[in-house]
């Protein structure tokens, strides 16, 4: 993989993004974590790891996706605006490049068993879905508040051989789900690998997930160039929960200024509404899932709880490297709430006949947020199609 | 070892933690209680009956919203005492209420976070203040420990213990050696608290491998201790136990009567 290694976006080698990013974690997840540590940039370099990674995105995932120019939605907002197509994905979103590119390394570790931890479902289907490929174990931990309103993918999950298991603690959502699936780790780190869904947790986890997501900006870089005789675009603009996509979206342009990077966080009802998931503006520095960025949580440290539409935003934190890009001003953050997302859903589904995640709909909305320059060339990452949001799409389209 | 900070007027005389275990040597029961579980009065009830039924330290969970290295037990009550109202100023007002008749040092178990936010310095101040003898913080690294945070601990005599597993190396258990000025805290398998289990081979060989490496620091286990018989079968080992889960479930069943409880689950150790 042709990714860059070192500069001052990128992680340094005791694990951080400027002041965010480390390991916090208790001395029972150690051994495993340093495991990865030590192994996983020489293992993602071996041809071998390479080659079966590569053919598996082609073949199996249908990668490249396409880069799209929009064209009822260029003309509208006065610019080029492209669309990569992560939503054409096997299973639909980009978490599979994560989990295709973790379980071969899962394998190369001598792991049989694979956890995950899910909110909307998503990565828990691109997760079971690796393990069926390669024959593993796989427990999917999920919140039962989660599971209850999104039965079409824990039917999937099931479908596809992975065992479900509700958190029931907390606010019995992704975060109490990923609480359960780190005590899982623990309770078999032998021979368990978990494979985190965003670019979240202890190091190496976020610069792992960010490199496995890179494909994404590599792929924008030559179809741009084939497209328009230009690598750079002006802009990329990606959603951010924990930021996995936006990661991937950003990962070869982080070190080149002229490309304006920007983040689309979950406002929920409105930033300071009480319901929301603005964690770069109501969040402080602090410790999540063992790792040190920005979080939401009281003045006593208990981590509070997040709300947006989309559960796939719906996260308390942010991954270390944009806590980084945004507290260094490397990426502007615009906070979208749910109706605007949800008109940002009716916009794309009627201009370009593609109905988005709510996810990703929140990157679309904060194009109508922003002055756009004439002319410029943006491209926005469509990270999931909206087939599993129909029933919310139902509820608020159809009145 | 550190002496506690004379200038700081207790009531009572107490010793350092690491004093009590070095004087009595073998067999020191260390209880482990979540602040503000069963109910928001409870600390101080607990504290004053777990010291007369023959505690030898106590430690005292901060109840915390993600507490990732406890098992359900802990959580639950975690959660119980955060709606109660439980905070980590309530706590030490509780603790600074208890040394006006206790002298049981007191370990406080906590998580990095809770720390960062009370402020790091203030936290240790106010605790080394309220009567509390050492911490626990099972996710702040060693590493890190040494590099921010040692001269702090240093400066208010707080303890401080470090966890090791059965996957912890060599190097890092002498690490937890070299800057545990507590205790090292022994966690008997790879496991989150509250499961209850008979040793294995294994976990015999582990113990084994410890107590021949010979550390500085005395040891206590955790992890799987919660009746008579574990208790004396990792007694051989080291210099005692910790029990937590098994008496958070036992104060959660008998909470009408907490007294009673804790005499009744004491006699059970």
């Amino acid at each position: 993989m042709n990714t860059p290694t070192s500069g001052q976006y990128h992680v340094d080698e005791n694990g951080f993004y400027g002041e965010f990013g480390g390991a916090f974690i208790p001395e029972m997840l150690h051994a495993n974590v340093d495991q990865i540590r030590r192994q996983y940039l020489e293992i993602m370099r071996e041809p071998d790891f390479i080659s079966q990674f590569e053919s598996l995105l082609r073949d199996y995932v249908g990668r490249p996706s396409p880069l799209y120019l929009a064209t009822r939605l260029s003309e509208h907002y006065g610019a080029d605006i492209y669309l990569k197509r992560e939503d054409l994905n096997h299973t639909g979103a980009h978490k599979i490049n994560n989990t295709i590119g973790q379980i071969l390394l899962a394998r190369r570790l001598g792991k049989t068993r694979i956890i995950a931890e899910t909110g909307a479902g998503q990565h828990g289907v691109a997760t079971a879905t690796v393990c069926a490929l390669m024959s593993m174990e796989c427990v999917v931990y999920m919140g039962s508040v989660d599971i209850a309103r999104q039965a079409p993918n824990v039917a999937r999950m099931k479908l596809l051989g992975a065992t479900v298991v509700a958190a029931e603690s907390g606010s019995k959502t992704l975060k109490d789900a990923t609480n359960e699936a780190i005590r899982d780790w623990i309770n078999n780190a032998d021979n368990t690998h978990y494979i985190i869904g965003s670019a979240i947790g202890p190091h190496p986890y976020p610069d792992m997930v960010t490199r496995f997501q890179s494909v994404i900006s590599s792929e924008i870089q030559s179809q741009l160039l084939a497209k328009t005789g230009k690598k750079d675009p002006d802009m990329v603009l990606a959603c951010v929960g924990g930021g996995s996509n936006a990661a991937g979206a950003f990962y070869h342009f982080l070190d080149t200024p002229s490309v304006s990077l920007v983040l689309a966080e979950a406002a929920g009802k409105g930033v300071h509404s009480g319901h929301s998931a603005a964690t770069s503006i109501l969040g402080t520095k602090g410790i999540i899932h063992g790792c040190r960025t920005l979080l939401m949580q009281t003045k006593d440290g208990q981590i509070t709880e997040p709300y947006s539409i989309s559960a796939g935003l719906d996260y308390p934190g942010i991954g270390p490297l944009h806590a980084h890009l945004i507290t260094s001003g490397r990426a502007k953050v615009y906070p979208v709430t749910d109706d605007e997302a949800l008109e940002a859903v009716k916009q794309l589904s009627s201009y370009e006949g593609i109905i988005p995640a709510l996810e990703s709909a929140h990157a679309l909305a904060a194009l109508a947020k922003m002055e756009i320059k004439h002319g410029s060339v943006i491209v926005v990452c469509l990270s999931g199609r909206g087939d599993k949001d129909l029933a919310t799409y139902l509820e608020h389209f159809t009145t | 070892m550190h002496a506690v900070n004379k200038s700081i007027p207790h009531t009572l005389n107490m010793s350092s933690i690491r004093q009590t275990i070095e004087s009595k040597g073998s067999n020191i029961l260390n209880i482990y209680f979540t602040a503000g579980h069963p109910t928001l009065e409870s600390v101080p009830v607990i504290i004053s009956e777990l010291e007369k039924a023959g505690a030898d330290l106590i430690e005292l969970g901060m109840p915390y919203s993600d507490p990732l290295a406890d098992g359900p037990a802990i959580q639950r009550s975690s959660e119980i005492a955060l709606r109660n109202g439980q905070t980590i100023a309530i706590l030490f007002s509780q603790v600074k209420e208890s040394r006006k008749t206790s002298s049981i040092p007191l370990i406080l178990m906590g998580y990095y976070n809770q720390l960062i936010q009370y402020g790091e310095e203030k936290f240790v101040k106010e605790a080394h203040d309220a009567g509390i003898q050492g911490l626990i913080i099972p996710d702040l690294p060693m590493e890190v420990y040494e590099s921010r945070y040692k001269d702090i601990f240093d400066k208010y005599g707080m303890e401080i213990s470090f966890l090791i597993t059965p996957m912890t190396s060599d190097e890092r258990i002498r690490q937890a050696d070299r800057l545990s000025s507590a205790f090292i805290y022994v966690v008997s398998k790879s496991s989150v608290t509250g499961k209850q289990e008979d040793l294995s081979e294994e976990q015999l060989s582990y113990l084994d491998r410890i107590r021949a490496m010979d550390l500085k620091s005395p040891a206590l286990v955790g992890f799987g201790i919660f009746d008579r018989n574990s208790r004396q079968a990792v007694n051989r080992f080291f210099n005692g136990v910790i029990v937590g889960s098994a008496f958070i479930r036992a104060l959660e069943a008998g909470q009408d009567d907490l007294p009673g409880t804790v005499r009744v689950f004491m006699e059970g150790l």
